[in-house]
């Protein structure tokens, strides 16, 4: 076995490959560049090698860096994570000259799959079913139609070198190939400067199904079941779950035979996942193979128990694959949601900034269900704009597949995170999504539930009175403190009074408390909206972020956030501002005009006091969300401002070299 | 009997009832709340008690004689705020729009004298138009004894103004020499001559709200302490203030329970400060993350930002922060930032309020508009400020401490009680470049030589320790024990005691 591995990646895969290097006893060296000096993988490693600037052009993905830190070190293998140098086979053969080990296939495996058209013949040989479609490039526009009318419509013209959307055309008749024939390839040569294209039959509805597998050098290969991962949005895998709700055992058993038949086709060592599609009917397609350890690996090793990392280091070893196909058992349910810093409700605009509040559910078993977080980040990490956006892998496990979902549900409500936009809401509300509870799912589940993206929830009603509780409760804790204030006069007239009214946006709610003890634990009972009674307890204390208690029995967990007046509770994707008040200040507040705040909507403010080093854009320019719009220097430092949205400029109103002050208008938009 | 309960009770209605259900409509259609309703919300319920309610005017010119209303356009009493006194006056807009008359005035007067007799705060109410004209010099006169109370109590009991309409000419002095002035956005103004007047004597054509709204006196002028978006919520926060502030500068500290436990490493501090020196941080997360449950009351938020102050407790005690905010202007202290700091340390020093500094300071802001604007008078202030108070001072220097700024920033030598460093501080008369740029002149040409220098420069002057090696820093402790070190010193320093020499007042460079 080794005696020191190098990790050439960083973030949440690094430090879980330090953690299964740890556990084997293995010392383990982390790289890093100068945007990760203080990040958590580094700290985890036993050394730390820096690989230079922020860019990971520049650093993690240079091949020469990596080599260079593990002579350094005297590192024996290099496990690659995903991403970065995972699937660069000359990355591999380089390692090898140098006789340092590859914690992953060897580079003709990484070749053979790397190649859309290449994998798909591999596939045909070793009789992995496959879409329907051209076994050849695509020539010319009369060589697609012929093709397209063999296979049958719909029709998917794809470039071979594609990826992420690109270079990809529907066509549901001869028309619609002629032309997706041609913008397909001048898209794919743009692109990515290879302009092969070739057809297949387009499948309606499709799951995105794939298969674990394990291989070692010594042509034992077993496959560890399946995983789900169609809740995607845009092609980027939001929530993954193993087992698939879909699979019947037969349909699990021919596909991972299939995906065995095609590792030993190529020689398959380490982990990979041969990722397939599932029509409605459960055929499954052969899509592609990634010869790594994909990032939602963790939902597998919660259900077979096996620790994925940790075999692919013993397969680089040279050691024996000992789990046999019969040994590995599927037990209970297991679901990953990945944290993104990303503003849900600005259309998943990246978000970066300092993680002022970190506070990840505890991890271990919680009742029925075990929670597992994998993160690369801490309390005080800095989430920059130089690499992926996602914060965490929150997966929990639980007998069966709705007690995992509650779970995940629950350890979201308790998931604080501060100082970023992210897509927890998103997350805790797709926990909340029929859809999504009852397993009915296909890769566009998220384009179709969300066609305009992810809007703020509405409250039911029931949700009202929870949240109401909850804001009523705490103020009365508030209130209850204030009371025992130094030097106030005794008896005097602070006492809680029976008459409260508790605000959520316009609604007003009046509560009538008939018992209190306000003191913590609290412990209430008042009626709502002259309905019943309701009965809250917690032992939530001011400074506390989750609300952790009971509203008419029922466990709830929720966010609080004191804000002027009230307090903004975040809860199952909800996120409502409260205001709890007495009743004679709710009859007085109703009196109070209602703001409209104004439109800035269309304005590009100057955040700071600063002087205008750049306009970046031109009146009647077209500009993307995301794009610089200006850059505002104060004290020597540079902001840059970027479109919120896509947008037209109309009017710029400031110049280059402009000193501005806060608020000040720097150009207007359509 | 009877017969007079009865009348005491008729009265009473016809008094309660201000100018009358026309004119309170009008105030709610104003968006404002009338008198009464404001002290409701203000004071804990059932907790007011008025006096002179059937105080009436005396004029007698311009017919005068036949309009009277019971209370003359002022309210005033006292009450409670979470059980504690306060008195209490409001301007009642309903009853001749609120204006100045001899009796009003002694009402307010009335008040004033109770509150520092008694030792409690007073809050003003103002919603109104000014001087009575048609009492003349009665009404000016009124005023001045208004004034001379306000004075007479600076630094005796706190003095808070919360303007909730108009205010304009004689009514504007008053609040200025309280302690505070809130604003409700968009239906309040405040200026000594009104939009009227400036188009006459000055040609310029302004609005109310351009002359003297909230967001003027918020941002520009700073005559505002903050502002809120309606009386309901301006007045819930008068009383969240209220919570943190003594009664008067004998009375101990308020304390209520504090639920966050002060030995509690926050690990997030030890990646506060950036690696690279020009890159900003929060300060507010720091003072967030210092203070009980991460509750402050900022004062002045949306003026002289690059300077953060305001009240908050450390173990359910009261303290006041004064913090350089680094996200703006790189946090450097200018004529703004030096009066807004400089007058929110005086007031903690009138009411024992302890202060707690965090210094991340670049240097005062050099330029033509900062010494034209007197730059050297108004950092003194903050200087003058910090050297005479006598309360505990604790001073926390994160980063930058450069030149004159250091000795400005409650610096050990300004009678700071407990100064410590962060292991990331600099303390130094200036930044590298500028520092090598001057003692080795000569080498300017010579980049290796410069590099060389500045890299000597900056291993030997940018830490904390050469003025810990000096006792300038008592102690250099991790970031992530700051609330830890913060609440201990502060418990260690409760029993201070500290005079100045005895003079009738100081004379600070105003």
């Amino acid at each position: 076995m080794f005696k020191k591995i190098l990790i050439a990646n960083r973030g949440e895969i690094a430090c879980r490959v330090i953690k299964s290097a740890r556990k084997m006893g293995i010392a383990t060296v982390a790289v890093y560049s100068d945007a990760d000096r203080d990040a958590v993988h580094v700290e985890m490693a036993d050394e730390a090698v820096h690989i230079g600037p922020a860019a990971a052009s520049e650093s993690y993905l240079i091949p020469e860096k990596i080599i260079a830190a593990c002579k350094q070190t005297g590192a024996e293998a290099v496990h690659p994570g995903y991403g970065f140098l995972s699937e660069r086979a000359a990355f591999c053969e380089e390692l090898e000259k140098q006789g340092i080990i590859f914690i992953g296939p060897k580079p003709r495996a990484i070749i053979a799959m790397g190649d859309k058209i290449e994998s798909k013949k591999f596939a045909n040989e070793a009789k992995v079913s496959t879409v329907p479609g051209s076994p050849d490039v695509i020539v010319d526009t009369a060589h697609a139609e012929r093709i397209a009318g063999e296979i049958g419509y719909p029709v998917m013209i794809k470039a071979s070198a594609g990826g992420g959307g690109k270079g990809m055309r529907i066509a549901w008749n001869q028309n619609e190939v002629r032309d997706g024939f041609e913008r397909a390839t001048s898209e794919a040569r743009n692109s990515f400067g290879d302009d092969r294209v070739f057809i297949e039959k387009f499948i309606v509805d499709p799951r995105h199904i794939e298969i674990q597998v394990l291989a070692d050098a010594f042509g034992n290969c077993i496959y560890l079941g399946e995983r789900e991962c169609s809740v995607q949005r845009r092609n980027q895998k939001v929530v993954e779950e193993a087992p698939s709700p879909f699979l019947d055992e037969a349909t699990r058993k021919a596909m991972g035979e299939q995906a065995v038949a095609l590792s030993k086709a190529v020689d398959y060592q380490s982990a990979g996942t041969v990722e397939f599609i599932v029509d409605k009917d459960r055929n499954f397609y052969f899509l592609e193979m990634n010869t790594r350890l994909q990032v939602e690996h963790p939902v597998t090793e919660l259900i077979t128990g096996i620790d994925l990392v940790e075999q692919m280091i013993r397969i680089a070893a040279g050691e024996k694959l000992e789990i046999k196909q019969g040994d590995v058992k599927l037990n209970g349910w297991a679901v990953e949601s990945r944290l993104y810093a990303e503003d849900p409700y600005r259309n998943f605009l990246p978000s970066i900034g300092r993680l002022t509040r970190y506070r990840p559910p505890v991890e271990g078993p919680v009742g029925k269900a075990i929670i597992r977080n994998d993160t690369g980040v801490t309390e005080g990490s800095e989430i920059s704009m130089f690499y992926d956006p996602m914060v965490a892998k929150l997966c929990t496990w639980a007998p069966t597949r709705l007690e995992a979902v509650d779970a995940m549900a629950d350890a979201l409500d308790n998931f604080v995170v501060d100082g970023i936009e992210h897509n927890i809401p998103f997350l805790a509300a797709l926990m909340q999504h029929p859809r999504w509870r009852e397993g009915r799912l296909s890769t566009a589940f998220i384009a179709e539930e969300f066609p305009d993206g992810f809007q703020p929830i509405s409250p039911t009603a029931d949700d009202l009175g929870i949240l109401a509780s909850i804001a009523l409760s705490a103020e009365l804790v508030r209130k209850e403190r204030l009371d025992r204030l130094g030097d106030r006069l005794r008896p005097h007239s602070g006492k809680i009074h029976a008459e409260w009214e508790v605000r959520i946006g316009d609604e007003y709610m009046p509560v009538t408390i008939r018992s209190n003890t306000a003191k913590p634990p609290v412990k209430l009972e008042f009626s709502l909206r002259g309905g019943d009674f309701v009965t809250v307890r917690s032992d939530w204390r001011p400074g506390d972020a989750v609300w952790d208690g009971y509203v008419n029995e029922r466990p709830v967990k929720a966010q609080l956030r004191p804000v002027a007046n009230g307090m903004r509770i975040d809860w199952k994707g909800l996120s409502v501002i409260t205001h709890p008040m007495q009743k004679h200040v709710a009859a007085l507040e109703k009196l109070m005009p209602v703001k409209i705040p104004p439109d800035t909507s269309r304005l590009l403010l100057c955040p700071m006091p600063g002087l205008l080093v750049a306009v970046n854009v031109a009146v009647g320019q077209e500009v993307k969300a995301g794009e610089t719009l200006a850059i505002v220097e104060a004290m020597k430092m540079e902001n840059v401002l970027r479109a919120e949205r896509d947008l037209t400029v109309s009017a710029i109103n400031a110049k280059q070299g402009d000193s501005l002050a806060v608020g000040a208008v720097i150009m207007e938009f359509e | 009997m009877k017969d007079v309960l009865i009348e005491l009770e008729r009265r009473r209605t016809i008094a309660r009832e201000g100018g009358g259900k026309a004119r309170i409509e009008a105030q709610h259609k104003r968006g404002k709340l009338t008198a009464r309703e404001r002290i409701d919300i203000f004071l804990d319920e059932g907790s007011f008690e008025e006096f002179d309610m059937f105080v009436e005017h005396r004029s007698t010119d311009f017919g005068m004689e036949d309009t009277k209303f019971a209370g003359d356009g002022v309210v005033t009493g006292w009450g409670t705020i979470n059980g504690r006194t306060v008195f209490v006056f409001a301007k009642d807009f309903t009853v001749f729009g609120g204006s100045l008359s001899e009796a009003h005035a002694e009402k307010v007067q009335k008040i004033q004298d109770m509150a520092l007799r008694n030792r409690a705060p007073v809050i003003g109410l103002y919603d109104a138009g000014g001087a009575r004209i048609q009492e003349g010099v009665a009404a000016l006169g009124g005023y001045a004894e208004i004034f001379q109370r306000n004075v007479l109590a600076s630094g005796v009991i706190p003095q808070i103004s919360v303007i909730m309409g108009p205010c304009a000419g004689g009514d504007v002095y008053s609040p200025a020499m309280t302690d505070f002035i809130f604003m409700v956005r968009d239906t309040s103004y405040m200026f000594v001559t009104g939009p009227d007047v400036v188009k006459t004597v000055t040609n310029e054509t302004v609005t109310a709200e351009q002359l003297g709204g909230a967001s003027i006196h918020t941002t520009k002028s700073s005559i505002a302490d903050g502002a809120y978006d309606n009386d309901v919520a301006a007045l819930l926060q008068m009383r969240r203030l209220i919570d943190f502030l003594p009664a008067s500068n004998t009375a101990e500290l308020p304390q209520i329970e504090c639920y966050q436990p002060t030995d509690e490493m926050d690990y997030s501090l030890d990646r506060l400060v950036p690696d690279n020196a020009n890159k900003p941080y929060d300060i507010k997360e720091l003072i967030r993350k210092t203070v009980d449950e991460a509750d402050f009351f900022e004062i002045q938020e949306s003026f002289a930002k690059n300077i953060v102050v305001g009240f908050g407790r450390v173990e359910g005690r009261t303290v006041g922060i004064v913090g350089n905010q680094p996200m703006v202007l790189a946090g450097v202290l200018d004529s703004d930032a030096s009066r807004k700091a400089a007058r929110f340390v005086r007031f903690c020093d009138c009411f024992n309020i302890p202060i707690v500094t965090f210094v991340d300071v670049p240097g005062f802001l050099p330029g033509t508009a900062q010494e034209y604007g007197g730059l050297i008078k108004h950092g003194a202030k903050l200087l003058f400020a910090y050297a005479e108070a006598t309360v505990p001072k604790i001073t926390l220097i994160t980063r930058k401490a450069y030149g004159g700024a250091y000795d400005v920033m409650a610096s050990k030598h300004l009678r700071g009680d407990i100064n410590y460093a962060w292991p990331s501080a600099q303390i130094a008369v200036m930044g590298a470049k500028g520092a090598v740029e001057i003692i080795y002149r000569k080498d300017i040409g010579d980049a290796d030589k410069i590099a060389e220098h500045t890299k000597r420069y900056e291993d030997r002057f940018l830490s904390p320790f050469v003025a810990a090696e000096r006792g300038y820093v008592d102690e250099v402790i991790m970031p992530h024990s700051t609330r830890k070190r913060i609440s201990r010193a502060l418990r260690m320093l409760r029993n201070k005691d500290l005079e100045n020499p005895w003079k009738k007042h100081d004379n600070i460079p105003l």
